[in-house]
Parts: structure tokens; C-alpha cells; sequence
């Protein structure tokens, strides 16, 4: 165990974030004990300061799981806190006011292992000398009890007053400084004009500006410059585009069964549909309706039954020889789950086997959500690879009539018929019971289609019981979590770290929101407004909270350092899409087409055929050719077995579960893909190429080729460094120390032989390093 | 060294260093450093302090993974009763209505099927092995044998899933991920964690890349598949035109650029970028000195067979997973695929067998020479077993056998694992007669010998603790030497 002499056994690690991360220890010195900085608040609330601790140290023994409950006592509900203990006769848990009598602080702040709490046994840890002076001070204080703050409807507070009330650009700025202030802080100036353009260019499109779009930022001089920006890239339609890419994720979208033979499928029909939803702005609340239950619309148009799609993406076993109803189960355990964590921000697949451990959730609760997509038509099993279609049961046709009307968005040029999965309802509905331990085949009591009552009651006198009043409950204007979930994504997207971190939780294990009020504001004023995305999105961008710089000083680190209180602007990498997004349309290649069947660019040889059965049709990668080997990311084909390596080193989500946020890592293999990816290399020729036809200076072409990537001049320094490599390069080459066909040989891209092959060479190994700057892979 | 460390942890801080806990408990212990109250909050951080928890046995792990299931029955579970039995149904009373996949569910027979192969008994525990194996039957007093290993899993994907992550469903760490987290790197020019791909001519079932996946985890723990080309990790190699001098050059101004960046943004991660690029140029020249083969000896060609030349065989995978454990990979997982034999089983086995013996006892041999078998531990074996009844049409001298959960066969040495036969089937080998072993178990004993408690190795997900083994898994001691 680890103990006072604070001294660690020697060991080396791999990865350099790994040293970094160890290195910190060095300048930390060994005060500070308990996290004394922590303040004692004059007020401890039951939500922001209990609860969290008897969340993690407690209710795993003494909560809301029936099941693992010990000694009859549960800490969860004020009632039986208070209660007289069934096995300690005469004492109480808690005595309100009384802290001294109360058995729970007894055995927290006991030294004694066979008395205190948590066990030594749970492996749990004591609670530190902060967390039981809480303890004492709150139940001194009543010991009052309130409902999980994320399970009470929002409440829209009022706008706080700022001394400094210049800097506030809209109502978001008013919360986030009122905050700093608290804490001592004070926001950046206002982003460089360049850095600025950007951040936004990528927080909205996923693509990097253009000169144009730089030269006319930079010389727009009217008040609204940037507003202008901000329209014309959100008319842009990569806008719908880049917001489909997170949607991917939660809806785990792919192009094939996943599962050992993980033959191909065609749902990225549906994938067109998001991103024409988001280009056109279709509200969030019948974004969401039609995805939950566009089928059971009253007169449903093709549309909105393709929207169901979104529940059809997980994954589909061919394997010989599964027992159908384990699998038909299966699946509706995952729909279950992308529900809740994807659209509820509630961990309620914990219920599926027992009672929920922390939240007030049942198992009952879970299977009669489980029981809203329970009553699909679709089969455990239709046959094994060698029977494979495009799309299974209940699925939906799209004629080629249907691609010149209502549903022109798609982006297929074949006449053939095209099949999508999509939702669609028995006759007579199915039976669901609760399942013992979570296992297909033990049914025990019959449950009806409820949604989780501690969220919002199921009033079914408004609600039917199936998908369509699932759809309603869900954009009801009392349910608490629908938009504060999503406003939530949508500031992770946009600042890089949710104002509640736990992306994915807003139970009780998850973390509390860094700016409460915020987070209700911004979710009723989305609601109160049409649930308007992009109105939403326009809001966060034109803040001055987000358009700050993203300097930090070391005072703004040693109080705030990992920028919760946003005192300075998001300084975030690029997410794996967009880093071949960034390289492609810097050197212009890429091929804005939207939509369609994905493609296969290049990848290294062997990968697919090494995993494979060898039973499918994607037992071998067939790379493309031509335009498909230039497309966006988002394109790229995604087999689930085999996932492309180039996303995945970049932390890119391999579809296998609905995912809502992603990890933000920094290794040696992202900087071998930068280096050597034939992608990056191909980019590199063939921006030189483009610049080496146009009349000018190696330097005017090294300063131009900086602006396309970097997005912003070269500084002096920059260029001395750039220019120096560049001279040394060609005179490697003039004296054929290197070998300039062999450089330029990359990719099937056309090569211009009449360009003169070293100074061409040269340049576009200056232009590798250029992509290889940190910079470029982020928005700074 | 020293001064890089300390000026990048300069850069760094508490806050930053606790939100990023998921790069691994063991790269904490870097160094002799004072580590304050990092860990003071009392919650897993403390537990997690002080890893291993306790001396480990192993050190390293290379895990010899069968995909699609070897036969225990004609292999190392030898039943004669079966033989005399051959073609009369499974009784009742022995399969006690335990389900079966849909493969074998409607069939109305299941007669039973004895193996063609002869056994004979090898070493101090006269362990029964089957004249398709005799290399590993010469190295049988290494191996520490379990008859008795067992799950729920009755298809490929979740029981793969299951013995690779702990979990048959989900996106959860892989055990190789899990060690990497809990232990870290024994070096620093090679991922703690890599994966090796070969494959039989036997009927196959495929891997995925899900198996070695860092899950919740962060990505630095992830499974770095080397590959047979040209490229054994992923975009390794310089284009041709570009030599490591060259590539030095290149990437001397980048990190003057991104410098630069630095003294301007103070933002930790360009720091951080830059000796990400350092550790990628070190990697090229680490791994490719590694993966050659041509300086190997006579001795050692000869004790792996001429196969191990030739790259992406299952030889070569054993040759270069000794060679990468031997330079401090924490975790090798090698993969053959092929065993799936629901026909034709005494044909497929065959070429199975002959794919892996020698290797896989050349493995043991080689480490012991090298005096690395006590702190290596191997582990040979598939995701489930497969039936004493006969899939399919029974003849004399043919046969199939479907999916077996119920009990298989799988073998460890080294690692401080005591050598001998462990558990025992009935005389059907259909069900457990003594000492159970469940995947669970398995795991918990793995990391036993890696020095790492089961229950403590933890990461909080999504406001859970998980764990390689869930909630389950005991340490079976009698495992241990």
C-alpha cells in the first residue's frame, strides 16, 4: 500500500505521455495532504458534496441494488438513513444534526479496521479527512436529502450580473465569467483573426478554410466579420457532414455485421439521412422522434422510416450454429443501451442484470424500456454468411423514384433497388419478462412497456406503450434529460469536455456539471426555441468564452489546469476524420461528394486478409481508385472486425457500441501515420506539384503551402526553419544524395513530369514537415 | 534522461495527471520519485498504488492462442470409453439437457465418437498426450496441464471475446491492455503490447481487432498488430528515398517547429508530441532489428523448423514472440486459426498439429535455455472444446465434433506455474468430475502470476469499477508452484 515515505519502486514505461504524466509527481512535493485547497462551503449540499461520496464508498453495500444490500441499510433514501438499525440495535446511520451519534460518521472517521467503512475488504479506501469533515457539517446541518440534481427538470435561472460586463457576448459568457470570477480567473483576450477562423472552420465543417476564407476574414473590418463566417460555414454543407460524425458514433454506425465473418451491409443510406438532417436543421425533437419511431408515425413517409435505421446499426451475428432468441435478445439489449447512453445519458445497461447499484433504477425498470423495442419483427438469426443480404428483416426498399423525390439526399448512382434496415412492429405484440441475471432464456415476471419513472413518469394517459409514446415521453418538455444530454455533446464538440465530463452518465457516479446553471440555461432556451440545433451551435461558437486564445500562463494552470472554467480558449487535436480531412483538402484533393456507399482508400496490405474467416465478400480489401481514394473520413469503409487503423490510432470509435465521447491520446504510432502514410505523402507531392506550376520564390511556395495547412502565416523563425530545410533538400537531391523520382513516386495521383523533379522533391518534403507540425493536426 | 523528465514534468501538473490515470498505473513508477498524494482521495488511485501488488512470478506473458477450438478429446483428455462406445448415442443422464448450438440442437442422435488417435503417457505426471503432439509430448514435464477449463459460451465470437476480455459481449479491455495498465512497459522502444496473426489450413474463424483493443482504457494500452509484410507495425517503415539520416533531419526541424509552438502556447501536449515522434524514431529502428530472422542460429532454425522463415507462419510468430518477449513486451498474443473441425476432424487436426508442435514446444525449450521460462509464462489453448458426440455422419474412422463449453483442455509453463495434470473430466469427458476451472479463475490466476490482484486492478468506467474478471474469479493456488 502505498504510504508516507512516498517512494516508488523503478520502472520504465513505453510512451512518452506516460513520462510526462509521472513527471508531474517530481514538482508536486508531498504537502498538501488531503487536497486541503478544497474549500469547506458554508452550505454542503446533499448533491454536490454527499452524495458523490456515498455514491462511490457506499451504495455498492447500502443503496438502491436490493439484492447486495447489507444489513438491511440503505443510504440512498433519507427515510431509511434515518431509520433505527436492524443490527445494531439502538444506533442510527444518521441522526440529523447529530454527527457524533450518528453510526455512519462513526465508522467513517473510525481508525479501526474491523469497525470502519468502507471495509477493508470492498477495497473501496477510506474517505480522506475532507470528505468526513462534509460528513459532519452536513449532518450538523440536517443531513438534508435531495433528488439526483439530473433527474429534476431544469430550471432556467436568471442571467448572472459580471463586474467586467464588456467581455459578455451572449448570455453562455455571463455564466462562464461569473464563474471565473468565483474563482479568480479572467478570460484571454480574443483568438488571432487566423487561429480563430480555424477553430471555427472546424468546429463547424470538419474542414480547414481556404485562402479565400483567410484573406476575406482578414480584411472583413466590419463589426460582424466573424458572424458572417460563422453563417456561411453552417450553410456550408459539410456542416451537415461534420455533425453527423459524432451522431455516428452514438448510433455506432458501420458497414458490415461485425461478429467473426462480418460480411458487408448497406446502411449508409440512413448515414445520408443524418447528414441531410443536420444540413437541414430538422429540430432535435424530430430528429429523435423520427429515429426512435419514424415506422409509427402516423402516415409515414419513406423518410422517416429510414430514420430508424438508427436502431438497426449494431451489429448482426452470421455465425453457424447461435441459438436465434440469445441473439434476438442481444439486440435488444444494445438497442436498450444506445438509448440510454446515447440519448439519455444514463448508464441503465447496469440494470440488466440486477438493480442498478447507484441509480434509482430497477431491473424491472430496464426490461419494460427493453420492452419498447422488444416488439420488433426482426429475427434472432436469417442464416449464415452464406446467405448473407445487404440489410435484414424488417427492412425498407428504396426504388430509384424514391432517390428523384423525397429522398434525393441519398447519393447512389446504380439503378438496382437499394435495401436499408430499418424498425417496424408485430401484429401482436410480444411478451417481455424480466430476465434472470440478464440471461435470454430465463423469463420471470412479465413486464409492460414503461420508461424509467425516476426520470419522468410514464403517464399513459399521454404516452402509448410503444416506441412512438417512448419518442414523446422522450421530448417531453418535463423530461429532465433529453436536452440537457444533448446540449451537453454538443459543448463537448464544440469546447472538447463536456460541462458535465461523464459525457455518457448522468447518474450518480457521473460527474456534477462544472456550471449547473449553464447547462439547464442553454437546455431550456433549446427547447424553448424549437430544440434548434444549429442555433444552438451559432450560440456556443459566437461566444467570447470560445473565441478567447488559447494561452495559459502558469497562474491560470495552477488554479484551473485542466480549463474547466474555461479562462482560456479549447486547444483540442483533431479528431481522426478530420486529421485526413485536413491533409486532403489542404492539398486539394479532396472530393466533396456527400454521401454513398463507403469507399476504400488506401490501407496497408494484408490487414483484412489476416483476420478474415476468408468466408464474405470482405474477406480481401479491394482498395478503390481514382475519386474514391480522396473522399472525407467520415467515407472511409468501416469493417467492425477490422476497423481502419489510420482512425483508430487517432482514437477514432470502432462502432462496435454506441460511444459519446472519445479519448484524446498522443502516441509514437500517430506520429509513424503523419510521417509515412501514403495519404499524407501523396498530399505532400501533390500540394507541391500545385505550387510548384505557380510562378513565384521557393519561399512565396513554402509560405502559401504553410497557410493551406497551418491555416495561419508563417512566422519569421517558422520560415527560417522551413527555408533551411527546404535549401538543404535540394542541394541533397542536385547532388543526388537523394533521390527525387523515388520521393516523388507516392500515390495515383497523376505526377507532372515537367516540373523541374528536385526543387519538386524538395518542396514537398518541406510540406511533410509542415503537415508533421503539431499544429496542423489541431485547433490552436 | 534525468533533465528531460524533470523539464517536461515542469510542464505538467496534479489535475492533469490524475485526469489522465487511464495512461497506466504502472508508467507512474518511472523512476524513484516522490509521488505526494496523488492517490490521497482514498478511492481506487490508492488501491491501485504500489503495483504490483505484490512479488510477481512472470514477468511477461505470451499467450498461444488456438482460434476456433482444438479438440481436447484427441489431443490431451484421452477417453477410452468413448472408443468402446463409438456410434451409440450420449446418454441422457450425462448430457442432463445442457443446450447445445444450433449446429447440433436437432439433431436426434448424438452418437458418440472415440478418438482414432493413439496416447501414450509422458513425464513425471504421466500426462496423456496424443501421438499428434510429440514435440509437446517431449516437453511435458514444463507444461502444467488443465483438463478441466470451462465457460458459458457455446460460439466463436463470445467465447473469444470472453477469454480475451473477461466479458463475451462489450467493448472491454483485453487482457494484454489490462497488463499494460497495471504494469506498463519493460522498455521504451516497443509497445508493451503486441499481436501476432497466423493461420491453419483447418476450417477458420476469424480475429478481430476487438480482441486487442485498450477498450475504456487509454489507447497507448492497445494491442499493436505486427503484421508478416513488409510493414510489421503499421506505417513502420521510411518510404524507400527516405534514409534514417534523412529522416533524422526531417525530424530535427519539426521538432524546432513544434517547439516554437510550445515557448508560445504552453499547452503540455506539443511537449508531449515531440517525444512522441522521438519514441516513433526509435521504434524504427527497435523493431525491425527485432523481426529479422536472418541472424538467427543453425540451433535455433533447427529447433523451430524451417517454417519459422517463413514470415506470418505460426513458427515465425513463435520465434518472433520469444524474441519480443525476450526484449521486455509485457503481453504477446499470437492467434492460429483452423481448429474448427466440425467434419472431417482426423483430417483438419492434422495439419493443425503439425502447424504448432514443434513451435510451441521450441518455445518452451528456447526460453528455458535462455533461462527466461521461470519469469515467461505460456499459455496454449482455444476458446472452448469440442464434442464427444459426432456432428454430422459418424463412419469408423471420421468424424466431427461440435462446440464443447462445458470442459476443454489448456495448457500453461513457466511462469511459476506448477507443472503436472490438473482436474479431471468424467469417463465421457462431457462434464467436470473434479477442480472446475472457470475462464474467470483463469484470469485471476494469470495475474496472480504477474503479481497483480484481480479484485484490485481496477478502472472506473462510466461510474463502475470494472476488472479483467468482472465479479468473479478465485486464484486456483493449486496451479501455482
Amino acid at each position: 500500500m502505498f504510504n508516507s515515505d512516498c517512494f516508488f519502486r523503478s520502472r520504465l514505461l513505453w510512451i512518452g505521455a506516460g513520462f510526462s504524466a509521472l513527471l508531474l509527481a517530481a514538482t508536486v512535493g508531498c504537502n498538501n495532504k488531503n487536497g486541503s485547497a478544497e474549500s469547506m462551503p458554508d452550505v454542503v449540499s446533499y448533491n454536490f458534496n454527499i452524495r458523490p461520496i456515498l455514491s462511490d464508498k457506499c451504495f455498492a453495500c447500502h443503496g438502491p441494488d436490493a439484492n447486495k444490500r447489507q444489513a438491511h441499510l440503505r443510504l440512498d433514501i433519507a427515510e431509511s438513513a434515518y431509520a433505527p438499525l436492524t443490527e445494531t440495535k439502538g444506533a442510527y446511520a444518521i441522526v440529523p444534526g447529530k454527527p457524533e451519534q450518528s453510526e455512519l460518521f462513526k465508522r467513517i472517521s473510525s481508525q479501526d479496521p474491523t469497525y470502519q467503512m468502507p471495509t477493508p475488504e470492498s477495497h473501496l479506501g477510506l474517505l480522506n479527512e475532507h470528505e468526513v469533515a462534509l460528513f459532519k457539517k452536513w449532518i450538523k446541518q440536517g443531513a438534508k436529502y435531495e433528488r439526483h440534481w439530473a433527474f429534476i427538470a431544469p430550471k432556467k435561472a436568471p442571467v448572472p450580473k459580471v463586474k467586467d460586463e464588456k467581455w459578455p457576448k451572449n448570455e453562455l459568457d455571463n455564466f462562464i465569467m461569473a464563474k471565473m470570477e468565483q474563482k479568480g480567473l479572467s478570460p484571454n483576450e480574443e483568438a488571432d483573426k487566423e487561429r480563430l477562423l480555424k477553430r471555427v472552420s472546424f468546429d463547424l465543417t470538419g474542414l480547414p478554410p481556404s485562402i479565400q476564407m483567410m484573406d476575406d476574414f482578414l480584411n472583413d473590418k466590419s463589426p460582424n466579420a466573424y458572424e458572417k463566417v460563422v453563417d456561411r460555414l453552417m450553410q456550408n454543407t459539410a456542416y451537415g457532414e461534420k455533425m453527423a460524425q459524432h451522431w455516428l458514433d452514438v448510433a455506432r454506425y458501420s458497414d458490415s455485421y461485425g461478429y467473426q465473418d462480418d460480411n458487408i451491409r448497406s446502411q449508409w443510406p440512413w448515414r445520408d439521412w443524418v447528414i441531410h438532417a443536420f444540413n437541414e436543421n430538422l429540430p432535435y425533437d424530430k430528429f429523435l422522434t423520427w429515429q426512435i419511431a419514424g415506422d409509427m408515425l402516423p402516415d409515414a413517409n419513406k423518410e422517416q422510416i429510414l430514420a430508424t435505421g438508427f436502431f438497426r446499426n449494431h451489429k448482426y451475428t452470421e455465425e453457424g450454429g447461435v441459438i436465434p432468441e440469445e441473439y434476438r435478445i442481444e439486440y435488444i439489449l444494445d438497442k436498450t443501451k444506445t438509448y440510454g447512453k446515447g440519448i439519455m445519458g444514463i448508464t441503465i445497461e447496469c440494470a440488466q442484470c440486477h438493480d442498478h447499484k447507484y441509480d434509482p433504477f430497477s431491473q424491472k425498470d430496464y426490461y419494460e424500456l427493453f420492452a419498447f423495442f422488444n416488439n420488433t419483427k426482426e429475427k434472432g438469426y436469417e442464416g449464415d454468411v452464406s446467405t448473407s443480404k445487404p440489410a435484414k428483416n424488417p427492412l425498407m426498399q428504396i426504388t430509384q423514384e424514391d432517390r428523384q423525390k423525397l429522398l434525393s439526399f441519398i447519393n447512389y448512382k446504380d439503378t438496382n433497388a437499394l435495401t436499408v434496415s430499418v424498425m417496424g412492429e408485430l401484429d401482436t405484440a410480444r411478451k417481455t419478462y424480466i430476465l434472470k441475471r440478464g440471461v435470454y432464456d430465463a423469463p420471470s415476471v412479465e413486464v409492460q412497456p414503461t420508461a424509467v419513472a425516476a426520470i419522468m413518469k410514464y403517464d399513459t394517459t399521454k404516452f402509448q406503450r410503444n416506441r412512438l409514446g417512448l419518442a414523446e415521453w422522450t421530448i417531453d418538455r418535463n423530461n429532465p434529460l433529453t436536452a440537457r444530454v444533448f446540449v451537453n455533446q454538443m459543448w463537448q464538440e464544440v469546447f472538447g469536455r463536456g460541462l458535465v465530463k461523464t459525457t455518457g452518465d448522468f447518474g450518480m457516479q457521473g460527474e456534477l456539471p462544472s456550471h449547473p446553471e449553464l447547462l439547464d440555461w442553454l437546455a431550456i432556451d433549446f427547447m424553448e426555441h424549437g430544440w434548434d440545433i444549429k442555433r444552438l451551435m451559432k450560440q456556443m461558437v459566437m461566444s467570447a468564452t470560445y473565441r478567447q486564445s488559447t494561452k495559459t500562463t502558469d497562474q491560470k494552470q495552477g488554479i484551473d489546469p485542466e480549463n474547466v472554467y474555461l479562462s482560456h480558449g479549447p486547444r483540442n487535436r483533431l479528431t481522426a476524420e478530420f486529421v485526413r480531412d485536413m491533409v486532403l483538402s489542404s492539398s486539394g484533393l479532396l472530393v466533396r461528394t456527400i454521401g454513398g456507399p463507403s469507399v476504400k482508400p488506401y490501407q496497408p496490405k494484408g490487414l483484412w486478409e489476416a483476420a478474415s474467416s476468408g468466408r464474405g465478400v470482405l474477406a480481401t480489401y479491394q482498395q478503390d481508385h481514382g475519386d474514391a481514394l480522396y473522399r472525407r473520413g467520415m467515407y472511409t469503409f468501416i469493417k467492425l472486425t477490422v476497423p481502419p487503423p489510420s482512425m483508430i490510432v487517432f482514437d477514432a470509435s470502432n462502432r462496435d457500441q454506441c460511444e459519446v465521447k472519445r479519448l484524446k491520446t498522443n502516441t509514437p504510432l500517430q506520429a509513424l501515420i503523419m510521417l509515412n502514410d501514403p495519404t499524407v505523402l501523396e498530399a505532400s507531392r501533390v500540394l507541391a506539384q500545385k505550387l510548384e506550376a505557380e510562378p513565384g520564390s521557393a519561399t512565396d511556395k513554402i509560405n502559401k503551402a504553410f497557410r493551406l495547412i497551418i491555416c495561419r502565416k508563417a512566422t519569421d523563425a517558422e520560415m527560417k526553419i522551413l527555408q533551411s530545410y527546404y535549401d538543404d533538400q535540394l542541394q541533397e537531391f542536385k547532388q543526388k544524395k537523394l533521390d527525387a523520382q523515388k520521393t516523388l513516386n507516392v500515390g495515383e495521383f497523376h505526377k507532372n513530369d515537367r516540373l523541374e523533379q528536385n526543387s519538386l522533391a524538395s518542396l514537398m518534403k518541406t510540406i511533410s514537415a509542415i503537415y508533421n507540425m503539431e499544429e496542423a493536426i489541431t485547433k490552436s | 534522461m534525468e533533465k528531460e523528465i524533470l523539464e517536461h514534468g515542469l510542464n505538467y501538473n496534479r489535475r492533469k495527471f490524475l485526469s489522465r490515470l487511464s495512461l497506466g498505473i504502472g508508467s507512474m513508477a518511472l523512476g524513484s520519485l516522490l509521488i505526494p498524494d496523488l492517490f490521497s482521495s482514498g478511492s481506487e488511485e490508492t488501491i491501485m498504488a504500489g503495483l504490483p501488488h505484490f512479488a510477481p512470478k512472470a514477468k511477461r506473458i505470451i499467450y498461444l492462442f488456438q482460434n476456433g477450438a482444438p479438440s481436447q478429446l484427441d489431443l490431451f483428455d484421452y477417453k477410452p470409453k468413448l472408443q468402446e462406445m463409438h456410434g451409440q448415442d450420449l446418454p441422457a443422464s450425462i448430457r442432463m439437457g445442457q443446450r447445445l448450438t444450433g449446429m447440433t440442437a436437432d439433431q436426434t442422435h448424438f452418437p458418440l465418437a472415440g478418438t482414432v488417435f493413439k496416447f501414450g503417457e509422458y513425464g513425471r505426471a504421466r500426462a496423456q498426450i496424443s501421438e499428434l503432439l510429440p514435440y509437446t509430448a517431449g516437453v511435458a514435464d514444463d507444461l502444467c496441464i488443465i483438463k478441466t477449463i470451462w465457460t458459458e459460451a457455446i460460439n466463436h465470437d463470445p467465447a473469444l471475446t470472453f477469454f480475451q476480455t473477461g466479458a463475451q459481449v462489450g467493448n472491454r479491455p483485453s487482457m494484454g491492455a489490462w497488463l499494460s495498465y497495471g504494469l506498463g512497459s519493460e522498455n521504451k522502444n516497443l509497445p508493451a503490447f503486441c499481436v501476432l496473426l497466423s493461420k491453419g489450413k483447418g476450417n477458420g474463424q476469424g480475429v478481430y481487432s476487438k480482441l486487442w483493443s485498450n477498450g475504456f482504457l487509454d489507447s497507448i494500452h492497445q494491442g499493436v498488430q505486427f503484421s508478416s509484410g513488409e510493414n510489421p507495425v503499421l506505417y513502420l517503415n521510411n518510404p524507400d528515398a527516405i534514409d534514417k539520416a534523412d529522416r533524422r533531419k526531417m525530424l530535427d526541424k519539426i521538432a524546432e517547429l513544434n517547439t516554437a509552438s510550445y515557448q508560445q502556447f504552453g499547452d503540455p501536449e506539443i511537449n508531449t508530441k515531440i517525444q512522441q515522434y522521438e519514441m516513433a524514431f526509435r521504434m524504427q529502428t527497435a523493431v525491425p532489428e527485432i523481426t529479422d530472422m536472418s541472424k538467427e542460429p543453425e540451433s535455433i532454425i533447427k529447433l523451430y523448423g524451417p517454417d519459422c522463415l517463413v514470415p506470418g507462419t505460426y513458427a515465425a510468430n513463435c520465434l518472433l514472440a520469444r524474441k519480443l518477449s525476450e526484449n521486455g513486451v509485457r503481453f504477446v498474443q499470437l492467434y492460429h486459426q483452423g481448429w474448427d473441425a466440425h467434419g472431417d476432424l482426423p483430417g483438419q487436426i492434422k495439419g493443425q498439429c503439425k502447424d504448432v508442435d514443434q513451435a510451441s514446444a521450441a518455445l518452451i525449450t528456447d526460453l528455458k535455455q535462455r533461462g527466461l521460462l521461470d519469469e515467461t509464462l505460456v499459455i496454449w489453448g482455444g476458446e472452448f472444446g469440442r464434442t464427444n458426440y459426432c456432428q454430422g455422419k459418424l463412419t469408423l474412422d471420421n468424424y466431427g465434433r461440435d462446440h464443447h463449453p462445458r470442459c476443454f483442455t489448456v495448457w500453461m509453463a513457466g511462469g511459476g506455474v506448477k507443472p503436472g495434470v490438473y482436474g479431471e473430466t468424467d469417463e465421457f469427458g462431457y462434464n467436470i468430475a473434479s477442480n472446475p476451472v472457470h475462464v474467470h479463475d483463469f484470469h485471476a490466476t494469470i495475474l496472480n502470476q504477474m503479481g497483480l490482484d484481480h479484485e484490485k486492478l481496477t478502472f472506473r468506467h462510466l461510474g463502475r469499477r470494472y476488472r479483467l474478471t468482472d465479479v468473479a474469479g478465485k486464484v486456483i493456488k493449486d496451479l501455482i508452484a
